[in-house]
Protein backbone atom coordinates (compact mmCIF):
# COMPACT_ATOMS: atom_id res chain seq x y z
CA UNK A 1 0.00 0.00 0.00
CA UNK A 2 3.19 1.97 0.34
CA UNK A 3 3.38 3.11 -3.47
CA UNK A 4 -0.26 3.89 -3.30
CA UNK A 5 0.37 6.75 -0.74
CA UNK A 6 3.44 7.92 -2.28
CA UNK A 7 1.44 8.71 -4.88
CA UNK A 8 -0.90 10.80 -3.45
CA UNK A 9 2.04 13.03 -2.88
CA UNK A 10 3.48 11.75 0.76
CA UNK A 11 7.04 11.16 1.68
CA UNK A 12 8.33 8.16 1.64
CA UNK A 13 8.47 7.30 5.49
CA UNK A 14 4.74 8.74 6.09
CA UNK A 15 3.13 6.74 3.25
CA UNK A 16 5.00 3.77 4.87
CA UNK A 17 3.77 4.94 8.09
CA UNK A 18 0.13 5.35 7.27
CA UNK A 19 0.12 2.16 5.20
CA UNK A 20 1.46 0.01 8.25
CA UNK A 21 -1.00 1.32 10.39
CA UNK A 22 -4.05 1.44 8.06
CA UNK A 23 -3.00 -2.43 7.70
CA UNK A 24 -2.58 -3.37 10.91
CA UNK A 25 -6.38 -1.88 11.87
CA UNK A 26 -7.47 -3.99 8.62
CA UNK A 27 -5.60 -7.18 10.05
CA UNK A 28 -6.88 -6.31 13.10
CA UNK A 29 -10.71 -6.49 12.17
CA UNK A 30 -10.82 -9.17 9.67
CA UNK A 31 -9.31 -11.15 12.33
CA UNK A 32 -11.79 -10.23 15.18
CA UNK A 33 -14.95 -10.46 12.46
CA UNK A 34 -13.43 -14.41 12.05
CA UNK A 35 -13.03 -15.08 15.64
CA UNK A 36 -16.61 -13.63 15.98
CA UNK A 37 -17.83 -16.07 12.92
CA UNK A 38 -15.75 -18.56 14.44
CA UNK A 39 -16.92 -18.67 17.82
CA UNK A 40 -20.84 -18.57 16.33
CA UNK A 41 -19.52 -22.35 14.19
CA UNK A 42 -17.62 -23.86 17.26
CA UNK A 43 -21.54 -23.41 19.33
CA UNK A 44 -23.19 -24.51 16.17
CA UNK A 45 -21.14 -28.33 15.25
CA UNK A 46 -20.93 -28.19 19.24
CA UNK A 47 -24.82 -28.10 19.19
CA UNK A 48 -25.22 -30.32 16.44
CA UNK A 49 -23.13 -33.47 18.08
CA UNK A 50 -24.83 -32.89 20.72
CA UNK A 51 -28.47 -33.18 18.79
CA UNK A 52 -29.32 -29.52 19.61
CA UNK A 53 -30.01 -26.42 17.43
CA UNK A 54 -27.15 -24.28 18.89
CA UNK A 55 -27.66 -20.55 18.88
CA UNK A 56 -30.49 -19.94 15.98
CA UNK A 57 -31.97 -16.47 17.62
CA UNK A 58 -30.32 -13.83 17.08
CA UNK A 59 -30.36 -12.91 12.76
CA UNK A 60 -30.70 -15.16 10.44
CA UNK A 61 -29.93 -18.78 11.93
CA UNK A 62 -28.22 -17.31 14.71
CA UNK A 63 -26.11 -15.72 12.68
CA UNK A 64 -25.53 -12.37 14.90
CA UNK A 65 -24.94 -14.17 18.27
CA UNK A 66 -21.97 -13.70 18.48
CA UNK A 67 -22.05 -9.74 18.23
CA UNK A 68 -25.07 -9.92 20.57
CA UNK A 69 -23.15 -11.53 22.96
CA UNK A 70 -20.35 -8.70 22.71
CA UNK A 71 -22.82 -6.20 23.10
CA UNK A 72 -24.17 -7.63 26.45
CA UNK A 73 -20.85 -8.50 27.30
CA UNK A 74 -19.93 -4.37 26.92
CA UNK A 75 -22.40 -3.37 28.86
CA UNK A 76 -21.75 -4.76 31.73
CA UNK A 77 -20.31 -4.13 35.16
CA UNK A 78 -15.99 -4.47 35.52
CA UNK A 79 -15.82 -5.76 38.78
CA UNK A 80 -12.25 -6.02 40.22
CA UNK A 81 -12.50 -8.04 43.39
CA UNK A 82 -10.70 -5.95 46.38
CA UNK A 83 -8.00 -8.51 47.41
CA UNK A 84 -6.53 -8.60 43.89
CA UNK A 85 -3.59 -6.62 42.94
CA UNK A 86 -5.60 -4.12 40.66
CA UNK A 87 -2.88 -3.27 37.70
CA UNK A 88 -1.71 -6.77 36.89
CA UNK A 89 -5.23 -7.86 37.00
CA UNK A 90 -6.57 -5.50 34.47
CA UNK A 91 -2.95 -5.75 32.36
CA UNK A 92 -3.47 -9.81 31.94
CA UNK A 93 -6.68 -9.64 29.39
CA UNK A 94 -5.14 -6.81 27.33
CA UNK A 95 -1.66 -8.35 26.97
CA UNK A 96 -3.92 -11.95 25.89
CA UNK A 97 -6.06 -9.95 23.70
CA UNK A 98 -2.69 -8.04 21.71
CA UNK A 99 -0.28 -11.14 21.88
CA UNK A 100 -3.11 -12.87 19.87
CA UNK A 101 -3.14 -10.42 17.25
CA UNK A 102 0.41 -9.36 16.74
CA UNK A 103 1.29 -13.28 15.67
CA UNK A 104 -0.96 -12.41 12.31
CA UNK A 105 1.31 -10.05 11.21
CA UNK A 106 3.44 -12.80 9.31
CA UNK A 107 0.48 -14.92 8.40
CA UNK A 108 0.30 -14.94 4.27
CA UNK A 109 -3.24 -14.67 3.48
CA UNK A 110 -2.17 -15.44 -0.41
CA UNK A 111 0.79 -14.45 -2.40
CA UNK A 112 2.03 -11.32 -1.08
CA UNK A 113 -0.81 -10.70 0.73
CA UNK A 114 1.06 -10.60 4.64
CA UNK A 115 1.51 -7.69 6.77
CA UNK A 116 5.72 -8.11 7.26
CA UNK A 117 7.38 -10.64 5.00
CA UNK A 118 10.12 -11.19 7.21
CA UNK A 119 13.06 -13.70 7.05
CA UNK A 120 12.45 -14.82 10.63
CA UNK A 121 8.59 -15.36 10.55
CA UNK A 122 7.60 -18.67 11.87
CA UNK A 123 10.98 -18.11 14.70
CA UNK A 124 8.30 -14.82 15.24
CA UNK A 125 5.28 -16.39 15.81
CA UNK A 126 7.25 -19.07 18.11
CA UNK A 127 8.47 -16.07 20.07
CA UNK A 128 4.82 -14.54 20.18
CA UNK A 129 3.04 -17.77 21.08
CA UNK A 130 5.35 -18.59 23.93
CA UNK A 131 4.16 -14.89 25.38
CA UNK A 132 0.83 -16.18 25.29
CA UNK A 133 1.20 -18.04 28.71
CA UNK A 134 1.87 -14.81 30.53
CA UNK A 135 -1.55 -13.40 30.41
CA UNK A 136 -3.23 -16.38 32.21
CA UNK A 137 -0.16 -16.57 34.62
CA UNK A 138 -0.92 -12.87 35.56
CA UNK A 139 -4.05 -13.17 35.75
CA UNK A 140 -4.32 -16.38 37.95
CA UNK A 141 -1.60 -14.51 40.27
CA UNK A 142 -3.29 -11.17 40.14
CA UNK A 143 -6.54 -12.58 41.19
CA UNK A 144 -5.60 -13.31 44.42
CA UNK A 145 -7.98 -16.32 44.51
CA UNK A 146 -7.03 -20.45 44.66
CA UNK A 147 -8.25 -21.61 41.82
CA UNK A 148 -7.39 -18.72 39.05
CA UNK A 149 -3.73 -19.44 41.37
CA UNK A 150 -3.99 -23.38 40.30
CA UNK A 151 -4.98 -22.79 36.71
CA UNK A 152 -2.09 -20.43 35.97
CA UNK A 153 0.32 -22.99 37.43
CA UNK A 154 -1.16 -25.12 35.35
CA UNK A 155 -1.29 -23.31 32.64
CA UNK A 156 2.67 -22.21 32.72
CA UNK A 157 4.03 -25.93 32.83
CA UNK A 158 1.71 -26.67 29.87
CA UNK A 159 2.90 -24.47 27.76
CA UNK A 160 6.16 -24.80 28.12
CA UNK A 161 6.24 -28.50 27.66
CA UNK A 162 4.08 -28.65 24.31
CA UNK A 163 6.08 -25.37 23.18
CA UNK A 164 9.47 -27.39 22.89
CA UNK A 165 7.84 -30.44 20.93
CA UNK A 166 6.37 -28.08 18.63
CA UNK A 167 9.67 -26.28 17.99
CA UNK A 168 11.04 -29.25 17.65
CA UNK A 169 8.24 -29.84 14.30
CA UNK A 170 8.89 -26.50 13.09
CA UNK A 171 12.18 -27.81 12.87
CA UNK A 172 11.75 -30.82 10.55
CA UNK A 173 9.73 -28.65 8.17
CA UNK A 174 12.18 -26.12 7.95
CA UNK A 175 14.57 -28.27 7.43
CA UNK A 176 13.06 -29.56 4.14
CA UNK A 177 12.05 -25.97 3.21
CA UNK A 178 15.35 -24.24 4.27
CA UNK A 179 13.56 -21.16 5.11
CA UNK A 180 11.93 -19.48 8.14
CA UNK A 181 9.87 -16.93 5.85
CA UNK A 182 6.42 -18.02 5.53
CA UNK A 183 5.64 -17.40 2.14
CA UNK A 184 8.53 -19.44 1.23
CA UNK A 185 7.46 -22.40 2.87
CA UNK A 186 4.05 -22.03 1.18
CA UNK A 187 5.54 -22.03 -2.25
CA UNK A 188 7.94 -25.27 -1.59
CA UNK A 189 4.66 -27.07 -0.74
CA UNK A 190 3.86 -26.48 -4.73
CA UNK A 191 3.83 -30.05 -6.31
CA UNK A 192 5.50 -31.20 -3.22
CA UNK A 193 3.46 -34.99 -3.13
CA UNK A 194 4.42 -36.11 -6.69
CA UNK A 195 4.01 -33.22 -8.63
CA UNK A 196 0.37 -32.88 -7.65
CA UNK A 197 -0.09 -32.88 -4.49
CA UNK A 198 0.51 -29.53 -2.40
CA UNK A 199 1.12 -30.24 0.60
CA UNK A 200 4.17 -30.91 2.73
CA UNK A 201 1.40 -33.26 4.63
CA UNK A 202 1.84 -36.40 2.33
CA UNK A 203 5.46 -36.82 3.09
CA UNK A 204 5.84 -39.90 5.21
CA UNK A 205 8.25 -38.29 7.57
CA UNK A 206 6.40 -35.50 8.05
CA UNK A 207 2.76 -37.04 8.46
CA UNK A 208 3.97 -37.82 12.14
CA UNK A 209 4.93 -34.35 13.01
CA UNK A 210 1.87 -33.16 10.79
CA UNK A 211 0.09 -35.17 14.23
CA UNK A 212 1.73 -34.20 17.05
CA UNK A 213 1.74 -30.73 15.86
CA UNK A 214 -1.95 -30.46 15.97
CA UNK A 215 -2.17 -32.28 18.88
CA UNK A 216 0.58 -29.79 20.55
CA UNK A 217 -1.62 -26.87 18.91
CA UNK A 218 -4.50 -28.34 21.05
CA UNK A 219 -2.55 -28.16 24.23
CA UNK A 220 -1.23 -24.93 23.28
CA UNK A 221 -4.24 -23.12 23.10
CA UNK A 222 -5.74 -25.18 26.11
CA UNK A 223 -8.55 -26.61 24.24
CA UNK A 224 -10.07 -29.47 25.01
CA UNK A 225 -9.34 -32.38 25.64
CA UNK A 226 -6.29 -30.51 27.18
CA UNK A 227 -8.47 -27.55 28.86
CA UNK A 228 -7.15 -27.94 32.49
CA UNK A 229 -6.37 -24.69 32.78
CA UNK A 230 -10.27 -23.77 33.00
CA UNK A 231 -11.03 -27.30 34.09
CA UNK A 232 -14.55 -26.37 35.00
CA UNK A 233 -15.45 -29.54 37.27
CA UNK A 234 -12.45 -28.79 39.16
CA UNK A 235 -11.44 -25.11 39.51
CA UNK A 236 -14.36 -23.27 38.49
CA UNK A 237 -13.17 -21.21 35.53
CA UNK A 238 -9.73 -21.10 36.13
CA UNK A 239 -7.91 -18.29 35.80
CA UNK A 240 -11.19 -16.40 34.12
CA UNK A 241 -12.95 -17.24 37.42
CA UNK A 242 -12.45 -13.85 39.01
CA UNK A 243 -12.74 -11.51 35.53
CA UNK A 244 -16.41 -10.13 34.03
CA UNK A 245 -17.70 -7.86 31.27
CA UNK A 246 -14.70 -6.89 28.68
CA UNK A 247 -11.75 -7.98 30.69
CA UNK A 248 -13.65 -11.28 30.22
CA UNK A 249 -14.30 -10.95 26.63
CA UNK A 250 -10.65 -9.98 26.04
CA UNK A 251 -9.87 -13.34 26.99
CA UNK A 252 -12.31 -15.53 24.85
CA UNK A 253 -11.34 -12.89 21.86
CA UNK A 254 -7.72 -13.96 22.56
CA UNK A 255 -8.24 -17.26 23.45
CA UNK A 256 -10.16 -17.64 19.91
CA UNK A 257 -7.83 -15.56 17.86
CA UNK A 258 -4.84 -17.99 19.24
CA UNK A 259 -6.98 -21.28 18.02
CA UNK A 260 -7.52 -19.61 14.66
CA UNK A 261 -3.68 -18.98 14.74
CA UNK A 262 -2.93 -22.35 15.14
CA UNK A 263 -5.34 -23.55 12.44
CA UNK A 264 -3.72 -21.24 9.86
CA UNK A 265 -0.47 -22.51 11.28
CA UNK A 266 -1.23 -26.14 10.48
CA UNK A 267 -2.57 -24.68 7.39
CA UNK A 268 0.68 -22.85 6.33
CA UNK A 269 3.01 -25.42 7.24
CA UNK A 270 1.19 -28.56 6.18
CA UNK A 271 -1.37 -28.01 4.02
CA UNK A 272 -0.19 -25.71 0.92
CA UNK A 273 -1.63 -22.56 2.34
CA UNK A 274 -2.82 -20.81 -0.06
CA UNK A 275 -2.42 -23.54 -2.63
CA UNK A 276 -4.98 -25.40 -4.31
CA UNK A 277 -5.10 -28.64 -3.15
CA UNK A 278 -3.96 -30.21 -6.44
CA UNK A 279 -1.13 -28.98 -8.90
CA UNK A 280 -4.15 -28.68 -11.37
CA UNK A 281 -4.42 -25.43 -13.84
CA UNK A 282 -8.03 -24.76 -13.20
CA UNK A 283 -7.73 -24.85 -9.23
CA UNK A 284 -6.04 -21.73 -9.78
CA UNK A 285 -8.77 -19.68 -11.09
CA UNK A 286 -10.24 -20.34 -7.05
CA UNK A 287 -8.62 -17.27 -5.59
CA UNK A 288 -5.48 -18.34 -3.10
CA UNK A 289 -7.31 -16.59 -0.04
CA UNK A 290 -10.52 -18.65 -0.37
CA UNK A 291 -8.41 -21.84 -0.43
CA UNK A 292 -6.37 -20.34 3.01
CA UNK A 293 -9.49 -20.08 4.46
CA UNK A 294 -10.94 -23.26 3.68
CA UNK A 295 -8.46 -25.01 4.53
CA UNK A 296 -7.91 -22.83 8.10
CA UNK A 297 -12.10 -23.50 8.40
CA UNK A 298 -11.72 -27.35 8.12
CA UNK A 299 -8.96 -27.34 11.14
CA UNK A 300 -10.61 -25.37 13.04
CA UNK A 301 -13.99 -28.15 12.62
CA UNK A 302 -11.83 -30.62 13.94
CA UNK A 303 -10.60 -28.16 16.70
CA UNK A 304 -14.72 -28.35 17.67
CA UNK A 305 -15.03 -32.02 17.04
CA UNK A 306 -12.30 -32.31 19.25
CA UNK A 307 -14.61 -30.83 21.32
CA UNK A 308 -17.29 -32.06 21.54
CA UNK A 309 -15.38 -36.07 21.69
CA UNK A 310 -12.75 -36.47 23.54
CA UNK A 311 -12.82 -36.31 27.26
CA UNK A 312 -10.43 -34.01 28.92
CA UNK A 313 -7.19 -35.48 30.07
CA UNK A 314 -5.65 -35.95 33.51
CA UNK A 315 -2.72 -33.26 34.35
CA UNK A 316 -0.18 -36.21 34.70
CA UNK A 317 -1.53 -38.06 31.53
CA UNK A 318 -0.87 -34.04 29.67
CA UNK A 319 2.89 -34.09 31.19
CA UNK A 320 3.29 -37.52 30.52
CA UNK A 321 2.17 -36.75 26.87
CA UNK A 322 4.29 -33.73 26.23
CA UNK A 323 7.66 -34.75 27.45
CA UNK A 324 7.74 -38.70 27.30
CA UNK A 325 6.05 -39.51 24.09
CA UNK A 326 6.30 -36.09 21.56
CA UNK A 327 9.33 -34.51 22.98
CA UNK A 328 11.50 -38.31 21.84
CA UNK A 329 9.44 -39.12 19.17
CA UNK A 330 9.74 -35.27 17.44
CA UNK A 331 13.70 -35.63 18.42
CA UNK A 332 14.04 -38.87 16.89
CA UNK A 333 12.61 -37.30 13.32
CA UNK A 334 14.62 -34.40 13.53
CA UNK A 335 17.45 -36.64 13.31
CA UNK A 336 15.86 -39.20 10.79
CA UNK A 337 14.33 -35.67 8.84
CA UNK A 338 18.35 -34.33 8.43
CA UNK A 339 19.68 -37.64 7.55
CA UNK A 340 17.01 -38.82 5.16
CA UNK A 341 17.74 -34.86 3.74
CA UNK A 342 21.31 -35.57 3.66
CA UNK A 343 21.14 -38.68 1.88
CA UNK A 344 19.21 -37.37 -1.10
CA UNK A 345 21.35 -34.70 -1.31
CA UNK A 346 18.46 -31.91 -0.44
CA UNK A 347 21.38 -29.60 0.61
CA UNK A 348 23.97 -29.88 -2.15
CA UNK A 349 21.62 -27.51 -4.24
CA UNK B 1 13.86 8.90 11.50
CA UNK B 2 11.21 6.30 12.80
CA UNK B 3 14.13 4.05 13.05
CA UNK B 4 15.89 6.62 15.52
CA UNK B 5 12.36 6.96 17.17
CA UNK B 6 11.89 3.57 17.66
CA UNK B 7 15.52 2.97 19.49
CA UNK B 8 15.22 5.69 21.76
CA UNK B 9 11.46 4.38 22.87
CA UNK B 10 13.24 0.69 23.55
CA UNK B 11 16.52 2.26 24.91
CA UNK B 12 14.63 4.47 27.51
CA UNK B 13 11.97 1.48 28.30
CA UNK B 14 14.95 -0.72 28.82
CA UNK B 15 16.47 1.83 30.66
CA UNK B 16 13.32 2.49 33.19
CA UNK B 17 12.38 -1.33 33.54
CA UNK B 18 15.55 -2.46 34.79
CA UNK B 19 15.59 0.66 37.09
CA UNK B 20 11.73 -0.76 38.25
CA UNK B 21 13.47 -4.50 38.37
CA UNK B 22 15.50 -3.29 41.47
CA UNK B 23 13.07 -0.84 42.91
CA UNK B 24 9.35 -2.31 42.67
CA UNK B 25 8.82 -3.97 46.19
CA UNK B 26 6.67 -6.74 45.30
CA UNK B 27 8.97 -9.26 43.72
CA UNK B 28 6.50 -10.60 41.15
CA UNK B 29 6.19 -7.39 39.51
CA UNK B 30 10.09 -7.13 39.46
CA UNK B 31 10.29 -10.40 37.40
CA UNK B 32 7.49 -8.39 35.47
CA UNK B 33 9.48 -5.55 35.10
CA UNK B 34 12.45 -7.77 33.88
CA UNK B 35 10.60 -9.42 31.22
CA UNK B 36 9.78 -6.15 29.51
CA UNK B 37 13.45 -5.39 29.83
CA UNK B 38 13.67 -8.53 28.06
CA UNK B 39 11.52 -7.79 25.26
CA UNK B 40 12.57 -4.40 24.82
CA UNK B 41 16.44 -5.59 24.12
CA UNK B 42 14.66 -7.82 21.71
CA UNK B 43 13.47 -4.66 19.96
CA UNK B 44 16.35 -2.98 19.95
CA UNK B 45 18.47 -6.83 18.34
CA UNK B 46 15.79 -5.90 15.54
CA UNK B 47 16.72 -2.32 15.03
CA UNK B 48 20.56 -3.20 14.49
CA UNK B 49 19.41 -5.93 11.74
CA UNK B 50 20.10 -8.98 14.39
CA UNK B 51 16.69 -10.29 13.97
CA UNK B 52 17.40 -14.26 14.38
CA UNK B 53 19.35 -12.81 18.10
CA UNK B 54 15.79 -10.97 19.36
CA UNK B 55 13.64 -13.91 18.19
CA UNK B 56 16.44 -16.28 20.59
CA UNK B 57 15.83 -13.60 23.35
CA UNK B 58 12.25 -13.80 23.40
CA UNK B 59 11.71 -17.54 22.38
CA UNK B 60 14.02 -18.27 25.26
CA UNK B 61 14.41 -15.40 28.26
CA UNK B 62 11.10 -14.40 27.58
CA UNK B 63 9.25 -17.40 26.90
CA UNK B 64 10.76 -20.14 28.88
CA UNK B 65 13.15 -18.59 31.63
CA UNK B 66 11.27 -15.90 32.61
CA UNK B 67 7.48 -17.93 32.96
CA UNK B 68 10.05 -20.58 35.19
CA UNK B 69 11.41 -17.46 37.18
CA UNK B 70 7.35 -16.01 37.59
CA UNK B 71 6.33 -19.79 38.76
CA UNK B 72 8.87 -20.02 41.30
CA UNK B 73 8.67 -16.17 42.60
CA UNK B 74 5.12 -16.58 42.69
CA UNK B 75 4.71 -19.52 44.92
CA UNK B 76 6.68 -18.07 47.39
CA UNK B 77 5.49 -16.56 50.33
CA UNK B 78 7.55 -13.91 51.04
CA UNK B 79 7.61 -12.06 54.64
CA UNK B 80 8.64 -8.47 54.07
CA UNK B 81 9.83 -8.05 57.50
CA UNK B 82 12.00 -10.11 57.52
CA UNK B 83 13.65 -9.12 54.18
CA UNK B 84 14.04 -5.60 55.44
CA UNK B 85 15.62 -7.15 58.95
CA UNK B 86 18.21 -8.64 56.90
CA UNK B 87 18.96 -5.21 54.98
CA UNK B 88 21.60 -3.57 57.75
CA UNK B 89 23.91 -7.11 57.97
CA UNK B 90 23.83 -7.19 54.28
CA UNK B 91 24.64 -3.61 53.70
CA UNK B 92 28.57 -3.99 54.12
CA UNK B 93 28.73 -6.36 51.27
CA UNK B 94 26.23 -4.56 49.28
CA UNK B 95 28.49 -1.72 49.22
CA UNK B 96 31.20 -3.96 48.68
CA UNK B 97 30.02 -5.57 45.44
CA UNK B 98 28.78 -2.13 44.78
CA UNK B 99 32.04 -1.11 44.71
CA UNK B 100 33.79 -3.53 42.61
CA UNK B 101 31.25 -3.68 39.57
CA UNK B 102 31.96 0.48 39.91
CA UNK B 103 35.45 -0.31 39.21
CA UNK B 104 34.96 -2.49 36.71
CA UNK B 105 32.85 -0.70 34.60
CA UNK B 106 35.17 2.24 34.62
CA UNK B 107 38.20 -0.24 33.50
CA UNK B 108 35.70 -1.06 30.94
CA UNK B 109 35.28 2.51 30.11
CA UNK B 110 38.64 3.49 30.23
CA UNK B 111 39.82 0.12 28.16
CA UNK B 112 37.21 1.34 25.51
CA UNK B 113 38.79 4.63 24.70
CA UNK B 114 41.96 2.79 25.06
CA UNK B 115 41.16 1.18 21.72
CA UNK B 116 39.98 -2.36 20.89
CA UNK B 117 41.70 -5.68 21.61
CA UNK B 118 43.05 -8.10 19.31
CA UNK B 119 42.20 -11.28 20.30
CA UNK B 120 43.94 -13.65 18.06
CA UNK B 121 44.41 -13.20 14.08
CA UNK B 122 40.98 -13.01 12.35
CA UNK B 123 40.49 -14.71 9.16
CA UNK B 124 37.88 -12.51 7.91
CA UNK B 125 35.63 -15.88 7.72
CA UNK B 126 33.56 -13.82 10.55
CA UNK B 127 32.43 -11.28 8.42
CA UNK B 128 29.04 -11.51 6.88
CA UNK B 129 28.61 -13.13 3.32
CA UNK B 130 27.04 -10.90 1.28
CA UNK B 131 24.04 -11.96 0.59
CA UNK B 132 23.48 -14.51 3.22
CA UNK B 133 20.43 -14.24 5.91
CA UNK B 134 21.19 -13.82 9.55
CA UNK B 135 20.25 -17.50 10.32
CA UNK B 136 22.45 -18.86 7.03
CA UNK B 137 25.20 -16.45 8.44
CA UNK B 138 25.06 -17.21 12.37
CA UNK B 139 24.71 -20.96 11.36
CA UNK B 140 27.89 -21.27 9.08
CA UNK B 141 29.56 -20.09 11.97
CA UNK B 142 28.19 -21.70 14.73
CA UNK B 143 28.92 -25.27 12.70
CA UNK B 144 32.03 -24.06 11.14
CA UNK B 145 34.41 -21.96 12.31
CA UNK B 146 33.47 -22.41 16.18
CA UNK B 147 32.19 -25.74 16.54
CA UNK B 148 34.58 -27.09 18.99
CA UNK B 149 32.93 -24.49 21.44
CA UNK B 150 29.65 -25.32 20.11
CA UNK B 151 29.73 -28.58 20.80
CA UNK B 152 31.34 -28.41 24.28
CA UNK B 153 28.58 -25.88 25.79
CA UNK B 154 26.68 -27.85 24.33
CA UNK B 155 27.97 -30.91 26.46
CA UNK B 156 28.12 -28.56 29.30
CA UNK B 157 24.37 -27.99 29.09
CA UNK B 158 23.90 -31.56 28.66
CA UNK B 159 25.47 -32.67 32.30
CA UNK B 160 23.74 -29.64 33.59
CA UNK B 161 20.42 -31.59 32.87
CA UNK B 162 21.27 -34.53 33.60
CA UNK B 163 22.53 -33.95 36.78
CA UNK B 164 19.49 -31.84 37.66
CA UNK B 165 17.57 -35.13 36.60
CA UNK B 166 19.66 -37.22 39.00
CA UNK B 167 18.82 -34.76 42.13
CA UNK B 168 15.77 -34.76 41.94
CA UNK B 169 15.10 -38.13 40.46
CA UNK B 170 13.66 -40.83 43.55
CA UNK B 171 13.02 -44.07 42.42
CA UNK B 172 10.01 -45.00 44.14
CA UNK B 173 9.40 -47.80 46.77
CA UNK B 174 9.25 -51.10 45.29
CA UNK B 175 4.93 -52.35 45.71
CA UNK B 176 4.70 -48.45 47.05
CA UNK B 177 1.46 -47.51 46.18
CA UNK B 178 -0.02 -44.75 43.71
CA UNK B 179 2.34 -46.13 40.96
CA UNK B 180 0.80 -45.92 37.80
CA UNK B 181 1.79 -48.28 34.48
CA UNK B 182 0.31 -46.40 31.51
CA UNK B 183 0.37 -49.51 29.50
CA UNK B 184 -1.49 -51.36 31.74
CA UNK B 185 -4.51 -48.73 32.33
CA UNK B 186 -4.54 -48.54 28.51
CA UNK B 187 -4.74 -52.20 28.15
CA UNK B 188 -7.85 -52.34 30.51
CA UNK B 189 -10.84 -53.50 28.71
CA UNK B 190 -14.25 -53.34 30.16
CA UNK B 191 -14.67 -57.25 30.70
CA UNK B 192 -11.63 -57.08 32.94
CA UNK B 193 -12.43 -54.55 34.72
CA UNK B 194 -15.92 -54.90 36.00
CA UNK B 195 -17.98 -58.16 37.17
CA UNK B 196 -21.96 -58.62 37.39
CA UNK B 197 -22.80 -59.64 40.47
CA UNK B 198 -26.26 -60.68 41.48
CA UNK B 199 -26.55 -59.74 45.38
CA UNK B 200 -29.22 -61.64 47.11
CA UNK B 201 -31.39 -59.73 50.02
CA UNK B 202 -29.68 -59.37 53.33
CA UNK B 203 -26.02 -60.42 52.04
CA UNK B 204 -22.82 -58.62 51.24
CA UNK B 205 -21.22 -59.15 47.97
CA UNK B 206 -17.66 -60.41 47.72
CA UNK B 207 -15.08 -59.17 45.18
Amino acid sequence: MTPFFQSLGLPYEWAWTIATVLGIVIISLLVMLAVAMVIYVDRKVLGAIMLRRGPNVVGPFGLLQSFADGLKVFLQETIIPSAANKGIFLLAPIITFTVALAAWAVIPFDAGMVMADINVGLLYILAISSLGVYGVVMSGWASNSKYPFFSAMRAAAQMISYEVSIGFVLVCVVLFVGSFNMSEIVMSQKGFGLGLINAHLVHPLLFPMFVVFFISALAETARAPFDLTEAESELVAGYQTEYSSMAFALFWLGEYANILLMCSLCTLLFFGGWLPPLELPFLYWVPGIVWFLLKTFLFFFMFSWIWATVPRYRYDQLMRLGWKVFLPMSLVFVALVSGYLMAIGHFAK
Amino acid sequence: MIQALAFYLFASVVIASAVMVIMARNPVHSVLWLILAFFNAAGLMVLVGAEFIAMLLVIVYVGAVAVLFLFVVMMLDIDFAAMRAGFIRNFPLGILIAAILLAELMLAVGAYGAGGIELGQTDGSAATPVGASNIEAIGALLYGRYILLFEIAGIILLVAMIGAIVLTHREPKPGARGRQDIGKQIARRPEEATVMKQPTVGEGVEL
